[in-house]
């Protein structure tokens, strides 16, 4: 075995792993924290696949960002005391079967497609490309995201405010 | 290894994909239903990235980057009306917001 094979295994572990906490653990602190480790573990794939700078941003966006935000959500809506919160799952069966469902079809597509392989290579520093590819051949998509962020801001604040006349 | 290791990379992307997707269909807690939606976004960011490495081209890995704009603004207006619903109804069982139902 390779050490590149020995990693992907590894990281294939924590993130199958911490995934299904994030699914069945019944605590929402635990699931957050597991979801820590998913993201992580997501990043390392990243690294692996030759996407340095993308590994880096997904810890910044991800592990940074949405994580706080989700721990944040957790303290505001629940009191600290009653943090074994009910979380109960239903419908166990339903979802399982379509679940399973979705699972075969999709490996399926993954597994029998021949899927094209390029000839090009990936350079081992990618920043560079991707700052190019930004500022040319997707300005448009990268000026709306931007706007796209910036009414997501604006859009969150007004949801949460307290109204004056309430 | 290349080629495997793209198809392995593939095969995590599903049964990540569908770990989260199960999550949606049993959990009843918006947090967690949210927390699942991350998980098949980061599926579709891991198929993405895969793919950019077996073309040799840099288009899925700019586009993963549009995919995180998106759920960085999901997130925060996401969990903008978990709070709001949180205040409303004090609760978080996803079966008591039924208003739009009929």
């Amino acid at each position: 075995m390779t050490a590149s094979a020995v990693v992907f295994w590894v990281l294939t572990l924590i993130v199958l792993a911490s995934a299904a906490v994030v699914v069945l653990s019944r605590s929402l602190i635990n699931s957050a924290f597991a979801l820590l480790a998913t993201f992580s573990g997501v990043a390392g794939f990243y690294v692996l696949l030759g996407a340095d700078f993308l590994a880096a941003v997904q810890f910044l966006v991800y592990v940074g960002g949405i994580l706080i935000l989700l721990v944040f959500g957790v303290m505001l809506t629940h009191r600290i005391q009653d943090l074994d919160l009910r979380a109960e799952a239903r419908q166990l069966v339903p979802g399982l079967f379509v679940a399973a469902g979705v699972f075969i079809l999709l490996a399926a597509v993954a597994t029998r497609t021949p899927w094209a392989i390029g000839a090009g290579r990936l350079p081992s520093a990618t920043t560079a490309e991707i700052g190019r590819a930004f500022l040319g051949k997707y300005l448009l998509p990268f000026e709306a995201a931007s706007i796209l962020l910036l009414v997501a801001l604006i859009g969150a604040a007004l949801i949460v405010r307290k109204r004056e006349d309430a | 290894m290349s080629g495997s290791l793209v198809q392995h990379a593939l095969l995590l992307s599903v049964a990540l994909f569908t770990l989260g997707a199960l999550g949606v269909f049993m959990r009843r807690n918006v947090i967690t239903i949210f927390m699942c939606i991350e998980l098949m976004l980061n599926a579709v960011n891991l198929a993405f990235v895969a793919f950019s490495r077996s073309l040799g081209t840099f288009d899925g890995q700019v586009l993963v980057f549009f995919v995180m704009t998106v759920a960085a603004a999901e997130a925060a207006v996401g969990l903008a009306i978990v709070i709001a619903l949180h205040r409303h109804r004090d609760t978080l069982d996803i079966d008591s917001f039924n208003l739009l139902k009929w």
